[in-house]
């Protein structure tokens, strides 16, 4: 009886992940090696397993790597994959530089207003990410809000052009993933002893100095933690530049998506999920390591 | 303590929530615009807001959403807290690390490359695609944000509660569901709520599973957004974000009871 309870809790979620999560993605890899071709669903070589061993086989045989050759020569997908690393490692450092002085600021405030502050920055983490960004078109837009009142204050005479442009990629980002790098950042500085710092002011370090070699080597963990927490989800991002970008913005979430809905290449679709994936690992390996020592460094 | 609390940390901890709200604070305000034009403000009105709820496919929309939700919310919070369960008390089985890795993985991928994924599953299996394939492509990444949430509960929770209830004559699963459940609650209901709202904010993978008849609010919410901004999109904004802050603040506030009325049983104790 012990053991058909055990077998189910492993059993169950283990089947459903098999089934659900790691199938599909072999079924992508399997993709991204095939033609595209006129048909429903678009792609060759299909598996017909009632014609046995011979014909897997024989389909196995006519998978190609042109997909991968095709992707990794044209400009246009190697521009979109470079696109979306630099227009990510900008934005995390943007999150990094606004989400600092928040998180220091919040673990600097009174006990007794941390929850509450804590929840305000949380809270946005639960309403729509799509809603998050469109707020965003209303304020950028030329005759939006922003420009309204810069020039409305005699700052500007002519609207600024954001919105569809590269900055409003990284507004939209920063501005979605802000609590991911300040959650982290706060965690680590809250349970910093801050007598560290005052024993170094009393010794004869500037403020300056005490936060640059007290505060911000005691933060790194968490600064680490905060920026992949970015870097890695930004990289893929769709809906932002989509949404902000315009056209003239690449990023290989937007290219992907063109690739699947609009030119309805599956195979190439996938070829560049698989590649995707491939840079992903880089980061998300680095993050695992990070995560690892720091979890030795708090024991 | 309030000498570290400066003005340079008031003035950073304002600006970094002016900047966090005040995007949504306008997109509330402007819901309620009489004028057409988005950016124009032309007195106060809750046009909108009827104009809303008199556009059917919106409405269509928000039921299919909703019913996906609960769906979605419930199978992945009962898969979830299992996958949960096994990751923190079944230290040695087959196939662990993949185990392991398969839970964490969606938290991480691309939400382009798991619908495409699940996209191309449903296709090579002839699952025809609508309310159930949405469902059960967000039963599948939300389980993974409800095992994280419970595991991280699960990891302090102290197991000879439940070995002394197996004791005492229960079978394990009895003694989980009285034991154990109840004591991890608080977070299989934030895993639920987790889930819920994925489930409800999604698009991307949506988009990839959906068909037709089965259009979500997101996807009509993103279709409309494509054409221009409009002030009913502002009123559906509006009321998503306030059901999902009062679910959150309600939540917090039963936490917060909860854990004062502990604290004072510890305390007499």
């Amino acid at each position: 009886m012990g053991n058909f309870f055990k077998r189910v809790t492993i059993g169950l979620p283990y089947l459903w992940l098999c089934l659900l999560f790691l199938l599909p993605f072999l079924i992508v890899l399997r993709v991204s090696f095939s033609e595209p071709v006129l048909a429903m669903p678009p792609f060759a070589p299909q598996f017909d397993l009632s014609e046995g061993w011979q014909a897997f086989t024989d389909a196995v045989s006519r998978f190609t790597l042109y997909n991968f050759q095709f992707v990794l020569e044209d400009s246009l997908y190697t521009n979109a994959y470079l696109s979306s690393l630099r227009i990510a490692l900008i934005s995390t450092f943007l999150t990094l530089v606004i989400g600092f002085p928040l998180a220091y600021g919040m673990s600097r405030a009174p006990m007794t207003i941390r929850p509450m502050l804590l929840m305000l920055v949380i809270l946005p983490f639960w309403t729509s990410f799509l809603i998050r960004v469109y707020a965003w078109i209303g304020i950028l837009k030329p005759e939006g809000l922003m420009n309204q009142f810069l020039m409305g204050a005699g700052i500007i005479s002519t609207p600024l052009r954001i919105y569809n442009t590269e900055i409003a990629v990284y507004i939209g980002i920063v501005y979605s993933y802000l609590p991911f790098m300040v959650l982290p950042i706060y965690a680590t500085l809250e349970k910093m002893d801050y007598s560290y710092v005052e024993a170094a002011r009393d010794l004869g370090c500037s403020a300056l100095g005490a936060f640059w070699k007290i505060t911000a080597r005691l933060a790194l963990p968490g600064v680490l933690a905060g920026c992949f927490l970015v870097f890695i989800p930004a990289i893929g991002e769709f809906v932002i530049p989509e949404l902000l970008g315009g056209s003239r913005t690449l990023m290989i979430g937007k290219t992907l998506w063109s690739e699947f809905f609009n030119n309805r290449d599956w195979p190439v679709a996938s070829t560049v999920a698989i590649i995707l994936l491939a840079i992903l690992v880089v980061p998300i390996v680095l993050f695992q390591n990070a995560q690892a020592r720091a979890a030795e460094a708090g024991r | 303590m309030n000498r570290n609390w400066s003005i340079f940390n008031i003035v950073s901890v304002v600006l970094g929530f002016a900047f966090l709200y005040l995007p949504i604070v306008l997109l509330i305000v402007y819901s309620f615009n009489a004028s057409k034009l988005v950016t124009v403000w032309g007195g106060f009105s809750t046009r909108w807001y009827s104009e809303m709820l008199s556009n059917q496919g919106l409405m269509d929309a928000a039921w299919v959403t909703f019913r996906v939700g609960l769906l979605s919310a419930t199978v992945a919070t009962v898969l979830g807290t299992l996958a949960a369960l096994a990751l923190v008390r079944h230290t040695r089985f087959r196939g662990r690390t993949l185990f392991t890795g398969m839970v964490y993985a969606p938290l991480v991928m691309p939400e382009v490359i798991t619908g495409l994924s699940l996209l191309l599953l449903f296709v090579s299996v002839g699952f025809e695609r609508g309310f159930w394939t949405v469902s059960l492509a967000h039963i599948t990444f939300s389980m993974c944000f409800v095992a994280v949430v419970v595991q991280s509960r699960l990891v302090s929770y102290d197991m000879s509660l439940e070995e002394a209830a197996q004791d005492l004559g229960c079978t394990p699963f009895e003694a989980f569901y009285k034991v154990t459940l109840p004591v991890i609650l608080p977070a299989v209901i934030a895993g639920w709520m987790l889930a819920f709202t994925l489930s409800l904010d999604d698009l991307v993978i949506a988009s990839f599973t959906s068909g037709p008849g089965a259009t979500t609010l997101p996807m009509k919410i993103f279709s409309q957004v494509r054409l221009g901004v409009t002030p009913e999109i502002n009123a559906v904004c509006t009321v998503l974000i306030g059901l999902v802050a009062t679910g959150v603040i309600i939540a917090s506030l039963i936490n917060k009871r909860k854990m004062v009325r502990e604290a004072r049983i510890d305390s007499k104790v």
